[in-house]
């Protein structure tokens, strides 16, 4: 079963990438979005009959596929492993990305890489789906590194365009930097336990390292955890990697909302939580997480505010949220972790199906500058981005307002910190969440609301038509993923506000399959009498409180003047690009060309090679020199030859013992 | 044939060489049917190997297909034609076989000056090479080496581009440096043993009963002197220059060859003489050459980023992949050697693939030069994807057959005993990175971004013949890549055994750090003495 849900769509891709060319689109469409669809019936269930319907503690289930690599003591088979993890994740991924999927049908209508898009698409599905329910590490990597290649490819899409050549090219190059810790980790593990396989690494964990390593101390596990976590930072686009994400955009629309905001990449956090056995015992790997998580969060929602391209701000905006379940892992909140995954990818959904939208009603547009007013014209695209908007802001009862809130509490009543410090995290938390209420109002009222500034002529007379509400086939994944946006987040209501009445039903049902937080030291004494649902539910209405206060503040504000420049520093995005190339890349490619191959390789190592060449040369031509062609001085070498013989003879011969 | 089957699959090509000339001599052929008839003759030993590899059992230990016939009496020298496979050299002759057909396939149009002889060469090339990987006679595995080298220098000194004198000679210079080491070491090593035979197998088994011991200082010297000839051939950081110049300036027939075949052949030396006959050598030095080699994957991989020149890119790019073999050799851990076996196979394909890529480049451009290119991927896209599919492998993709390579040499130097191998491990890991920056770098030049010479906005894209050549090298990676048990099956046995022959030696030299005087055959009861 687990097997043809990953085998579909990749089936489907190699038939569409091999035949596709000659097909007409609509054969495509079917194929592509097909395939897709019967993942998700199948997902559906799966998750039904083997998860839903059993006891929290049968919720495993292994099926080993084939081998793949045998050598010495390194044993890795392709196997898939489905427990209440993967499940959730499978869900979501086929459900969100078959909706991206028929999104995209209306969206690259006419796009000479149609057949070629939707090869790359359902590939994606495949690599994803293998690193969501791999059984190991190495097949998890597969998936891993595959998800990267279709990112790669889709970027590249466009691929007559030098920005999205250079920008695919920079997203795999940046993504290696980190899986270089991943694999590096993945070695240590096989080293350490001997196994790459989940359930076997996660006991060994469990059973060899009961306590967790203290903060400060770097033992095994910590190695480990923080080598994972730079292939973390990659993947999902965390602080110091998450250069690669912005310029992701130059992919088409639909690639962003599914690969770049739904899915991969928030394969780090789903690494994090599918290793929570490993994480739970290194509160130094724990802490990093929180303040990498909580800095980025709270660094890109800078940078979102002062963006002009509409994908970009969704760009900032996802690496912010990444931040956030980043900070649920780093707090120890696993399951809140995955319930802001599953949030954001309906919303995050909506808004870039909604730019996508915008982009194709103008003709792709994508700087902010040149719209405005588009309410008028494309009202469902309106009202599903609304809800999007209400939700990542994260105002109740959206879908966002459970899962960022449940994080924020976390972060807050944080056993595995040491005081003040979940307060902290806690307090930039809460101030990201006042500007992404903030950047995201902004975005709003320069696409859709105040006056139009973009060129059109009425209907008839020529030029740029008006822009129209896009087709049926792009709205209704709009609205469905609308509606999520609204209700999504309802499976997973915090205990605190039914008064412990209800049960919080996502982390139920995940929880079993992930660890549990560990206790920093000082916090024994006060975990132990937790704080009631009182506070919970007090800084909740104090976050929603002032979430409500910057958006209707900065609705007013960007209304007034929504062209209002912005910082420069934050508009070149603290030059941390511009930094990155002055420090690493120029100098490596100077370098590499001065020093190594100019000097060293041609100069010194060709230089003395070719140097003992010439004196070989040399010598022969002097030894040449002996060879005239006549004989009196051949006659005069004889003698003098004859002289030395017999000189020896003479003088040392005979000292020579008999033996 | 049954029985004769390697002497069948060594001789053949030379067969068909002769085949060539009667043909051109007798009938007159001219050149189509030469091409024809040389790429029909080089498919009979990939035939022969299809034949090889259904006897080949995977369980056995030991070479298997042996032929065995005294050859040379004189004077004391007793040197035999003794063949045999085993898993070390089993797929290097797949390898060798495979690439002689591609290659033809791929100078179909490119050589047009003295197609006879072009193949005439080729294919004596192509037994010089498979006898190199079947000789278990030391005597006659340095004939092949020395025999091979002929047709190469012609090839490179031919039909080469501007500089090829120049590159050929250097070629032959280096190698016959490494070469005249190791015929002294062979010599040495001949009367060192009593003087009675060249056969490898027996030489292996005194040294690893312990009845033929020399002094530490000897083993030293023997061991640099078969070395050196591999590490020339790999080539390893910093006896690499000959290389970018020899793949150069060979044509693209060269340049397969070469990396594809004749760097192999120091991967395959170091495993079939170095390790087996001089493990205390070999646990000395294993870790200067693991730095060697941490250096060519590092080094090649840098001077690779910044190569203006497509070949030299792909030939920088081979001194960083090799490394990795040597690595892994040095390691000497199962997975680190199978992982080194696997890294030539892999590269054997991948990399020859390339050169091939840039072949079909220069053919149409007549320029190797990177700037010149840029926005193939629309006039060409078939070929767009297989250089894509190549790249990936060689930037070591998962499901590719680079990664398969690479991890196993990484995890086996990780977990081996080999002094600082951790640090190692970490240092070649970072080939992840940079490959991936020189090979997608390499592919964002050529074939992405707006077409900026006209020139290119009409080139054709790979034809029926190219594609021949090109996608079961493309499918032939993917295969290995997920499906790379069949080849790490077959070469268990044989890297098992070099395996436990290295642990034994450095339990015995722990136990004995001052092995006896040198160079004498130890009396029978010194095998307990050392085996204890």
């Amino acid at each position: 079963m687990l097997k043809a849900l990953v085998m579909i769509p990749l089936i489907s891709a190699g038939i569409i990438g091999i035949f596709g060319r000659r097909w007409s689109e609509r054969l495509i469409a079917v194929m592509g979005c097909g395939s897709v669809g019967l993942s998700l019936l199948l997902a559906v269930r799966v998750f039904f009959v083997e998860l839903w319907a059993r006891p929290p503690e049968q919720r495993l289930i292994l099926e080993p596929f084939f081998s793949w690599i045998e050598s010495g003591p390194l044993r890795v088979e392709w196997g898939f492993q489905l427990d209440a993890l993967s499940g959730v994740y499978i869900l979501f991924v086929t459900f969100v990305g078959f909706w991206i999927h028929v999104f995209a049908v209306g969206y690259m209508r006419g796009d000479p890489g149609y057949a070629r898009f939707f090869a790359y698409m359902n590939l994606f599905m495949f690599m994803m789906l293998v690193l969501v329910l791999a059984d190991n590490f190495l097949v998890m990597f597969i998936g891993w590194e595959g998800v990267g290649l279709c990112s790669y490819l889709l970027i590249g899409h466009y691929f007559d365009r030098a920005d999205a050549a250079r920008a695919a090219k920079k997203a795999f190059i940046v993504n290696r930097i980190g899986d270089f810790g991943f694999a590096l980790g993945m070695i240590l593990i096989f080293a350490t336990f001997g196994t790459l396989r989940f359930p076997e690494v996660m006991g060994a964990i469990a059973a060899r390292f009961p306590e967790p390593e203290a903060l400060g101390e770097v033992g095994i596990v910590t190695a480990i955890a923080l080598l994972l976590f730079v292939g973390a930072t990659g993947k999902s686009a965390q602080i110091p990697l998450y250069v690669w994400l912005p310029d992701a955009m130059a992919g088409p629309t639909p690639v962003s909302a599914l690969i770049h905001a739904a899915t991969m990449v928030t394969a780090g956090v789903y690494m994090i939580a599918r290793c929570s056995e490993l994480y739970a015992r290194s509160l130094t790997a724990l802490s990093v997480i929180a303040v990498v998580g909580a800095l980025t969060a709270f660094l890109a929602a800078t940078i979102g505010l002062a963006q002009w391209n509409i994908k970009k701000v969704l760009a900032y905006s996802t690496i912010s949220q990444l931040g956030y379940m980043f900070l649920a892992c780093g707090v120890g909140a696993f399951s809140a972790a995955i319930f802001h995954v599953v949030t954001h990818a309906f919303f995050k959904a909506v808004l870039f199906l909604g730019a996508g939208s915008v982009i194709i009603a103008l003709h792709h547009e994508e700087d902010m500058r040149r719209m405005g007013g588009l309410k008028r014209y494309m009202p469902l695209t309106y009202g599903a981005v609304l809800c999007g908007w209400l939700a990542i802001a994260g105002l109740p009862p959206f879908s966002g307002f459970f899962s960022k809130d449940e994080i924020l509490w976390r972060a807050w009543a944080s056993p595995v910190l040491p005081e003040p410090w979940g307060h902290v995290l806690w307090g930039v938390g809460f101030v990201t969440a006042i500007l992404t209420a903030t950047y995201m109002t902004r975005w709003i009222v320069l696409t859709f609301e105040g006056h139009e500034r973009f060129a059109h002529s009425p209907e008839g007379h020529g030029g740029i038509a008006a822009p129209r509400e896009s087709p049926r086939v792009m709205t209704i994944p709009l609205l469905v993923l609308a509606a999520l946006s609204i209700g999504g987040g309802w499976m997973g209501i915090s205990e605190a506000y039914t008064g412990g009445r209800l049960a919080n039903w996502f982390e139920q049902f995940v929880g079993p399959a992930l660890a549990r937080a560990p206790v920093h030291p000082d916090r024994l004494a006060v975990v132990a009498d937790e704080p009631g649902h009182g506070w919970e539910v007090g800084l909740a209405a104090v976050t929603a409180l002032a979430v409500l206060v910057a958006l209707l503040w900065a609705r007013r504000f960007y209304r007034r003047d929504p062209l209002r420049p912005a910082p420069s520093l934050l508009e070149n995005r603290y030059y941390v690009d511009e930094i990155y190339e002055g420090l690493f890349v120029r100098p490596l490619v100077r370098g590499a060309t001065v020093l190594l191959w100019r000097f060293f390789d041609v100069t010194i190592i060709d230089g003395m090679v070719n140097g003992v060449a010439a004196f070989v040369a040399a010598c022969a031509a002097v030894l040449r020199r002996l060879q005239t062609g006549l004989v009196r001085s051949y006659v005069v070498m004889f003698v003098i030859g004859a002289l030395i013989v017999l000189g020896y003879f003479i003088f040392i011969g005979d000292r020579i013992p008999a033996r | 044939m049954g029985e004769h089957l390697l002497s069948w699959l060594t001789f053949a090509p030379t067969a068909g060489a002769l085949l060539l000339l009667v043909a051109r001599v007798l009938l007159a052929a001219r050149e189509e049917a030469i091409r024809r008839l040389a790429l029909a003759v080089s498919l009979v030993p990939l035939g022969l190997c299809g034949s090889m590899l259904v006897k080949f059992d995977p369980a056995a230990s030991g070479p298997q297909l042996v032929e065995r016939a005294p050859w040379i009496r004189f004077f004391g020298f007793n040197v035999d034609y003794f063949v045999g496979v085993d898993g070390v050299s089993l797929w290097l002759v797949v390898l060798s076989a495979l690439l002689v057909p591609v290659s033809i396939l791929i100078s179909w149009r490119a050589i047009e000056r003295h197609v006879l002889e072009f193949h005439v060469f080729l294919l004596l090339l192509e037994t010089g090479v498979i006898g190199v990987f079947v000789a278990l006679d030391m005597f006659l595995f340095f004939i092949f080496w020395e025999v091979m080298l002929v047709p190469m220098y012609f090839l490179i000194g031919i039909w080469g581009y501007e500089r090829r004198i120049y590159a050929a000679v250097k070629f032959i210079i280096y190698t016959m440096v490494g070469s005249a080491l190791m015929l002294a070491a062979i010599i040495s090593l001949y009367y060192l043993n009593g003087g009675t035979t060249f056969d490898i197998l027996a030489i292996t088994e005194n040294v690893r009963a312990g009845r033929l011991v020399w002094d530490a200082q000897t083993e030293r010297w023997l061991f640099w002197g078969f070395a050196l000839a591999f590490l020339i051939k790999v080539p390893l950081f910093p006896f690499h220059t000959w290389l970018p110049d020899a793949h150069v300036e060979a044509p693209t027939a060269g340049s397969v060859i070469l990396a594809g075949i004749l760097l192999k052949m120091g991967g395959y030396g170091l495993l079939r003489f170095n390790l087996p006959l001089f493990p205390r050598a070999t646990e000395e030095f294993a870790g200067v050459l693991g730095a060697l080699a941490v250096i060519s994957i590092i080094y090649g991989a840098l001077v690779s980023l910044v190569q203006p020149d497509l070949k030299k890119l792909i030939a920088y790019s081979s001194v960083s992949h090799m490394g990795f073999v040597v690595l892994g050799i040095m390691a000497r851990t199962e997975m680190g050697m199978q992982g080194a076996i696997f890294q030539m196979l892999s590269h054997g394909i991948a990399t020859s693939a390339l050169f091939m890529i840039a072949g079909i480049l220069s053919e149409r451009r007549h320029t190797r030069l990177i700037a010149e290119f840029g926005g193939l991927a629309h006039p060409m896209p078939v070929f767009s994807a297989l250089f894509g599919i190549l790249a990936l492998a060689s930037a070591a993709l998962p499901t590719l057959s680079g990664f398969v390579g690479e991890f196993l040499v990484l995890v086996g130097t990780y977990t081996s005993e080999l002094a600082q191998g951790r640090v190692y491990t970490v240092l070649a890991a970072t080939a992840m990175i940079l490959s991936a920056a020189y090979m997608l770098w390499t592919l964002e030049r050529v074939l992405f971004g707006e077409i900026t010479r006209e020139e290119n906005r009409q080139l054709p894209d790979v034809n029926a013949r190219e594609r021949l050549a090109l996608v079961p090298m493309a499918a032939l990676v993917i295969l290995m890549g997920v499906l790379p048990n069949p080849i790490l099956r077959r070469t268990d046995h044989a890297v098992l055994e070099l395996q436990r022959a290295a642990s034994r030696t450095i339990l015995v030299q722990r136990a004995h750090p001052a092995p006896p005087d040198r160079g004498r055959l130890a009396p029978p009861g010194a095998e307990v003495l050392e085996r204890r």
